[in-house]
């Protein structure tokens, strides 16, 4: 089994970050991998992915504006006629720096939003970075850049939609993105407080998909279902080691963002053999390709070249093995472990535990993000 | 349905690119991309701001004129309003 063709390199430059996010999607021992790519060897990748077919890429981490070289890296990406797309908490942009990424080639700015008061968004950033972020986002519009907003949703939130709407309508935004908290990494550490409940998503879904059908033409707008609430998984990253390639900011090449995390793989580096080499042989890769891992119910399931069995970080962090069927699958052996945290979730109170002592984490009811959590050698 | 006077032109956000896999064109947008039909990637490729709906269809009429011209008009329209309803290409004012 060897790869398929991938579209999308995922390029996670480095796991710093301004921000301490209580769901970011960094691993929880994120503290232990290093940045140790330097610009020659990012480049090369970029090279190597474009020509095993790579057509997207999202240059990503952490932050990735904490990069010094990232002009030459989006150079590179412009003479490779990728299109680039910068997802960034804009907080260390300047309006200079935008101006001459866009000169290099540009194709879009994603700018993370984690609400639409400063109070909220910095309760769950853990920072006051709302005031800036809006200044950035302004000028990214003013340079003609195009801008996504990303804004994560939970239960802190989700009751926020349609003033969500009105401010990307107000910053003139091309995109929305309402993508809810999907519960890996420091989101699973947070989930109790974090996940919504089957009405709170109801309404937001509504407003949402009103939205969509008003500003068609105009704003694209996404609505992204948390896991926990569907009925059959999502096709995670579509397809494990398919059509995403995401390389780690240790150099490991990944299928995706917390692949890493699970036990008993081996990844490989780019420091150490060819991407194209890696993508097709990587032993870990090719662990959860096609249909050979599957147990039942998915082995037998008409499902299971449309969802390809779910997220397997997903399936290990919740259940141990990371072949078992996502237990967010109604038909999952363990999905009663989904059940229970939405019932949770529907008995817990709506206001959060501690709004009061918005930035003192030890007095709040929410994990932040920290390289301190899971120091290196722990 | 978008008037035959408009002159649509491809989003700040879209990048049109040949893919050397297939010598097929993509349009890539955020997190997304579409691969185009030579037909479809001719109407794209005058998506530049600079020509009519009318003149689009005439171009394609011209170039594929073994098919009636009906059949065409139907297809560009539809492409063009498919383009439009996803913000990927822009009309002029």
């Amino acid at each position: 089994m060897s790869g398929s063709r991938p579209y999308t390199l995922v390029a996670e430059l480095t796991y710093a970050c301004p921000l301490r996010c209580v769901y970011c999607s960094n691993p929880v021992d994120y503290g232990r991998h290093a940045d140790a790519l330097d610009t020659d060897a990012w480049l090369k990748v970029l090279r190597d992915a474009e020509d095993l077919g790579v057509v997207q890429l999202n240059l990503t981490g952490g932050e990735p504006l904490l990069r010094k070289d990232l002009e030459a890296l989006v150079a590179e990406a412009e003479r490779l006629q990728l299109y680039t797309n910068l997802i960034t908490s804009g907080i260390p942009a300047t309006r200079e720096r935008l101006a001459r990424l866009r000169d290099l080639g540009l194709d879009n700015v994603q700018i993370s939003v984690q609400d639409v008061t400063a109070a909220g968004a910095d309760r769950i950033a853990g920072r006051h970075t709302f005031e800036r972020k809006l200044r950035v986002a302004r000028w990214v519009k003013e340079l003609g850049l195009p801008l996504t907003l990303n804004i994560v949703l939970h239960r802190e939130n989700l009751g926020h939609v349609e003033e969500m709407i009105a401010f990307a309508e107000a910053l003139d935004a091309d995109r929305l993105e309402l993508a809810n908290t999907q519960y890996l990494g420091w989101a699973l550490v947070n989930r109790s407080a974090l996940l919504p409940t089957a009405e709170q998503l109801a309404e937001a879904r509504e407003h949402a998909a009103a939205a969509r059908e008003r500003l068609k033409g105009r704003m694209e707008i996404l609505f992204v279902t948390p896991d926990y609430y569907v009925e059959r998984p999502k096709a995670c990253m579509d397809g494990w080691g398919r059509r995403f390639l995401l390389v780690s900011p240790d150099g490991l090449v990944l299928p995706c963002h917390l692949a890493h995390t699970l036990p008993g793989l081996t990844w490989e580096s780019v420091r150490q053999r060819p991407l194209a080499d890696i993508w097709r042989d990587s032993e870990a890769l090719n662990a959860f390709r096609g249909e050979a891992w599957m147990p039942e119910p998915c082995r037998s399931c008409d499902r299971r070249t449309v969802d390809f069995g779910g997220c397997r970080c997903q399936a290990y962090h919740l259940t141990g093995s990371a072949a078992a069927t996502d237990p967010t699958c109604s038909l999952a052996p363990h999905h009663g472990l989904i059940e229970a945290a939405r019932r949770e979730a529907q008995s817990a109170p709506r206001e959060p535990a501690a709004a009061a002592s918005a930035l003192l984490p030890e007095a709040s009811a929410l994990v932040y993000r920290s390289a301190r959590l899971h120091p290196a050698g722990e | 349905m978008m008037p035959q006077e408009a002159r649509p032109r491809l989003a700040p956000k879209v990048r049109l690119r040949l893919d050397q896999k297939t010598n097929r064109y993509l349009l890539l947008y955020p997190e997304k991309g579409m691969q185009l039909n030579p037909t479809a990637a001719d109407i794209v490729q005058l998506c530049t701001g600079e020509h009519t709906v009318a003149e689009i269809i005439s171009r394609l009429a011209e170039k594929y004129s073994s098919q009636p011209r009906e059949v065409i008009e139907r297809e560009v329209l539809s492409f063009l309003d498919a383009l439009s309803e996803r913000a990927l290409v822009r009309t002029e004012p």
